[in-house]
Parts: C-alpha cells; sequence; structure tokens
C-alpha cells in the first residue's frame, strides 16, 4: 500500500540524495528579490483583458498570490481561466489594470528583462505544447538551455527528473510517440525542471484518469511544500474538493476568492482527509477496472518512478 | 552565433530554405563576375596612370632647314633643363623612330625622305610641382615649332571611362547583395511563420529574443556559407574562361585577367561575406519579428 506520505517522504529522499533538491539547483536559479520571500509573488489589480475591440473576458479582476501558496482555479469554459493564466504566464498585456509578478510591474518592466521574469514561471500547458521534433529529454531541457546552463548540468538534472516521473526508458522519444500521460508527465517535467517561483497548471488532469489526476496532485504539492507557488486551472470539481486548497473562481470574466488566502489550514485538512480521497479515486478506477474487465483499462500503466513515490 | 551547436528548432529540415543556398550560389557567381571585372578594370586603370601619367612628349616639327632644327632641338633641351619638377628627359633617336612608323611606312622608308619631327620623351619627377601651362607657354615663345602632347588629357578621359564602368560594375554588386538580403529574409520570414508555435513556446519558457534569432541566424550562415562556396567554384572558372577567351583575341587593349594574392584573397573572402550577410539577415529579421511579441 503506497499512502501519501510515503510518497512525500520517499520524493523528499530522492530529491535530497539524488541532487534534485533546492541545494543543487542553487546554481541557476534566479538571485532572490529582496523582501520578496514572504510576500506576492503576483498581484492583480482592476485587471481587465479584451481581444482587439470585442467584449471584455476578463474585468475588474483583483487578487494576489503568497510566495508558497496553492490556488485553484475554477470556473465554466469560457469564463476567462485560461485568459487570466496567459497573463500571469506574460503571454498577453491587460487591456487596462496593473499586474505585478515577483514584484515587477510587467507594464514598466523592460522587455528584455521579461524573459527573466518568465524564467521564474513554470507552465504546464493544457494542450502540452511539447515541441514534437525533440525528444522528451531535449524538451524538458529547454528550460535550462535557454537559461544558459551548462550542458553537463542539463544532462544531470533532466536525466534525474525524467527518471522521477517515470520516464527513463523514453528519454529519446519524441512526444507523437508518447501516450497523452506520458506526454503531460514531459510537460509537467519541463515546466519544473528549473524550479519556478511560480508553477500555473492549466488543466493539467484534463486527459489522465482520476488516479492518475491524484498523482499529478501530490506532485504539485510536493513542489509546493518545496517553496513554489502553485496554481492549478481545473474543471475536476471532485479534486477540488478533496484537496480543500482555496479557489479562485471566474464568473464571467469577473474573479471572486473562495475559501480565503493561504493554504496552511486547508493543507492540513486535506492531509487529514488525504487517505480518503485517495481511497475513493482508486475504489472509482476498481469499479471501472471492473466494469470493462476484458478491456486493458490501464493502458497507460504506472511508471516505476511515480509509483514508487506517490 | 557560431556557439549554438545544437538547434530547437528543427530549421534543417524545411523545405522552403533548401533552395537558398542555391540562389545564394546564383549571387555569388554573378558577384564573382562583377568583381573580378572590378579588379582587372581598377589595375588597368592604376597600370595606365602610373605608365604614361609621369610623362609627356615634345615635339619639334621639322623645318626646311637642318640647321634650324638643330638649333630648335638645342634650344628646347635648354628650355627642358631649366624648366623644374623634370626627372629625365631623352631624345629618341631617328632609328627608334622609323622602327616605330615601319608598319605604316614600309621597311624601306628613310629619315632624310622624310621631314621626321624630333620627339622628346619628358619622364616629370613630380606632377605636382611640374607647371605645365608655364612649360608649354616658355617652350611657344622660344620655339614656335614645338608643341607639348600632355598624355594626361586623353588618359584622364579613358580612367573615367573605365572608372564609370567599374562604378555600374560595383552597383551591380550592391544589387547582388540586396538580392540576397531579401531572399534571406523571405526564407527568415518563411521559417518564423512555420515554426511559430516553437518559437512561442522558447518565449514563454524565458528564451531571449537573442537566444532564438541566433538559431536562424546559425542556420542562415551555414547556407550562406554553402551557396557561397557553391558560389565560388562555379564562378572562378567561368571567369577564368572569360580571360582565356580575351587572350585569344590577342588584342593588347583588352586588359590582361591576372590575379595576384590579394585578389585571390578577395574571392575567397566572398563566400565568408555572403555568410556573414547572411546571418546578420536573419538576425535581424528575427529581433524585428520578435520585437512584436510581448
Amino acid at each position: 500500500m503506497l499512502d501519501g506520505w510515503r510518497a512525500s517522504v520517499a520524493l523528499s529522499t530522492l530529491t535530497a540524495n539524488a541532487g534534485y533538491g533546492p541545494a543543487a539547483l542553487r546554481v541557476y536559479q534566479e538571485p532572490q528579490v529582496p523582501g520578496l520571500s514572504k510576500g506576492n509573488i503576483a498581484r492583480f489589480e482592476n485587471v481587465g483583458l479584451r481581444y482587439g475591440l470585442g467584449p471584455e473576458v476578463l474585468r475588474d479582476v483583483t487578487f494576489s498570490l503568497d510566495s508558497g501558496s496553492f490556488h485553484f482555479l475554477v470556473g465554466e469554459s469560457g469564463a476567462g481561466k485560461s485568459s487570466l493564466l496567459k497573463l500571469m504566464y506574460l503571454a498577453l498585456k491587460p487591456s487596462r489594470g496593473l499586474i505585478s509578478l515577483f514584484g515587477s510591474d510587467i507594464a514598466t518592466t523592460p522587455r528584455v528583462q521579461l524573459p527573466a521574469l518568465r524564467r521564474q514561471i513554470g507552465v504546464v500547458f493544457q494542450e502540452f505544447r511539447l515541441l514534437e521534433h525533440l525528444s522528451a529529454f531535449d524538451n524538458v531541457a529547454l528550460p535550462l538551455r535557454v537559461a544558459g546552463v551548462k550542458e553537463q548540468d542539463v544532462n544531470r538534472h533532466v536525466t534525474e527528473l525524467l527518471e522521477w516521473v517515470g520516464l527513463k526508458d523514453h528519454m529519446k522519444s519524441r512526444p507523437p510517440t508518447l501516450s497523452g500521460g506520458q506526454q503531460q508527465r514531459v510537460s509537467i517535467a519541463r515546466a519544473v525542471i528549473a524550479r519556478p517561483k511560480l508553477l500555473l497548471a492549466d488543466e493539467p488532469t484534463g486527459n489522465v484518469d482520476d488516479r492518475m489526476a491524484l498523482r499529478l496532485m501530490h506532485l504539485f504539492e510536493e513542489l509546493n511544500r518545496l517553496g513554489t507557488t502553485i496554481v492549478v486551472a481545473t474543471h475536476n470539481m471532485a479534486l477540488v474538493d478533496g484537496l480543500g486548497y482555496p479557489i479562485l473562481r471566474l464568473d464571467d470574466g469577473t474573479l471572486g476568492v473562495v475559501a480565503g488566502s493561504g493554504n496552511k489550514s486547508a493543507a492540513r485538512e486535506w492531509r487529514e482527509s488525504r487517505e480518503s480521497a485517495e481511497q475513493q479515486a482508486r475504489a472509482q478506477a476498481r469499479a471501472r477496472r471492473d466494469r470493462i474487465r476484458d478491456e486493458s483499462e490501464d493502458q497507460d500503466a504506472d511508471p516505476p518512478g511515480i509509483e514508487n513515490f506517490l | 552565433m557560431l556557439g549554438v551547436k545544437r538547434s530547437d528548432l528543427p530549421l534543417d529540415k524545411d523545405a522552403h530554405s533548401r533552395f537558398l543556398p542555391w540562389l545564394i550560389a546564383f549571387m555569388v557567381f554573378l558577384a564573382v563576375l562583377a568583381i573580378g571585372g572590378i579588379l582587372v578594370l581598377n589595375a588597368t586603370a592604376s597600370r595606365w596612370d602610373q605608365g604614361i601619367g609621369g610623362t609627356l612628349t615634345v615635339q619639334v616639327a621639322a623645318t626646311e632647314d637642318p640647321a634650324k632644327d638643330q638649333n630648335n632641338l638645342q634650344e628646347v633641351l635648354n628650355v627642358i633643363a631649366a624648366t623644374s619638377g623634370i626627372e629625365r628627359y631623352l631624345v629618341i633617336e631617328e632609328d627608334r623612330m622609323l622602327s616605330l612608323l615601319e608598319p605604316w611606312l614600309g621597311p624601306d622608308a628613310k629619315a632624310d625622305d622624310l621631314p621626321l619631327p624630333k620627339l622628346i620623351d619628358v619622364g616629370l619627377a613630380d606632377e605636382a610641382t611640374f607647371d605645365l601651362k608655364a612649360f608649354t607657354r616658355q617652350l611657344q615663345l622660344r620655339v614656335p615649332e614645338a608643341t607639348v602632347d600632355d598624355h594626361r588629357i586623353w588618359l584622364q578621359r579613358l580612367v573615367n571611362l573605365i572608372r564609370t564602368v567599374e562604378l555600374i560594375a560595383i552597383s551591380i554588386l550592391v544589387f547582388i547583395a540586396l538580392a540576397t538580403m531579401g531572399t534571406v529574409i523571405f526564407t527568415t520570414r518563411t521559417g518564423l511563420a512555420v515554426h511559430r508555435e516553437a518559437i512561442e513556446v522558447l518565449h514563454l519558457i524565458g528564451a531571449q529574443d537573442s537566444y532564438i534569432a541566433g538559431q536562424f541566424a546559425g542556420r542562415a550562415m551555414m547556407l550562406g556559407l554553402k551557396g557561397g562556396i557553391i558560389g565560388l567554384v562555379l564562378g572562378i572558372p567561368a571567369l577564368l574562361a572569360v580571360g582565356y577567351l580575351a587572350k585569344s583575341l590577342e588584342d593588347a587593349a583588352l586588359p590582361e585577367l591576372t590575379f595576384g594574392p590579394v585578389e585571390w584573397a578577395i574571392f575567397a573572402a566572398i563566400p565568408i561575406g555572403v555568410a556573414f550577410l547572411a546571418m546578420t539577415t536573419a538576425r535581424s529579421t528575427v529581433l524585428r519579428s520578435l520585437a512584436r511579441m510581448l
């Protein structure tokens, strides 16, 4: 029986031993912005967004993310979740309002300094956006390479991380030859390889089963425990309810914050209820397996790496 | 740019860039011919400039009286000797005159039968200190039969003509360079469009514009170098063939097509120059395009 605690312990042990811990990564981590350790990672004030001359898809969005927080971003399809994330990962400029990331007002930050901000943000894109001509290894290596990390270090870290997400045997495979779940893990590995301060995930559990979804969430929690601020946009309300982190709810372009900010108590609550949530997910998976017994339900077999940690 | 050993964009598989080396090769081929022409014309012009530029000829027309002719010659030589800026002078002997005239008059022509003028070849020490007008005036005053042939006047016209042709060749070269740049810009833009998705991903994970531009620039440089070498390999034999044909005409007026080490170095630099041009063009195209992204 692999429970969540063992996962966390195993993961921490591994990261500490294998050098994929904060100490090993300090070599190429961006210098800490003074006074930001406990402050805001992201701050939105009265942000509005419209595409061209169309209606505003986001209106008066105001919120802030504390360093080390974990939020779910929920809302109906078309409510503006992806647009909000795009604003956060600097793919779009707001039509109005103020966005500040890591203490920099992005409206006044010179364009040449934006890449340095982007490197502190890891993004798991909804449709993965892996570069199809590159191997899984090279895809995961990209953030390190654009940051100018030495190839020797790139090799070490990427190999470790891919082993860690259970893709050791697929390092040279190109994304089109990987299953959806494997691609997802590559995409997550790419998002976290450079130890971002902020991790944004757009529907990261969109095309995996509940059990895998929960495992990915555990992975995010582990990163969160190591200090990364996390925002996960999802439709999966069972997951949101199960984990109990504060919720950013988008409703027709306006944002409401549910369950307050700061995840400490919620996390504790969740830890208490995690066992049952996991059991529930397993029970669902079992039930499904029973229903379609003759089909190989678990085609995307659990990779050994993940199996060990989660 | 050379530092990018590994490319994150599959530029080497782009079908649209495969024609680029051949287009560049064609441009370089034309450039080799143009540069060959420029070098030859330039060498010819300066050879003429130096060869006859520092000389002039004084001609003393023959009169009925040989004694007066002799006097006139002596007088002219006196004037020449008294003029500053003249390095040397030489009276052309009659035998030499006759041999010069042989093609027109035949081998039997005799000096006594013809009123041959006396010719004095004058070498100038320094054209700046030599005052042609004063010298001519003085000469006319003392010996009315004497005239001065300044080669510089007609030579200047010839040199001007050569310089004009040279200028045309240079403008052709400029057009070739512009066409090459246009081709590289077009190819790069197509590449940007084809790889838009990958470029956006690189951009979003924090790649500097120069990182992305460097990949295009490195690729363009390799294609430019390849095209440049092909063009050079085809262009040099073509140029030498033209030279060989010109030589077979046996016309001394045609400039000779021989190149020294400097000229060969210029030719060898063409592919490098084209590669550099392609690289910088691709780089600036990508940078301009990326500047439109947030």
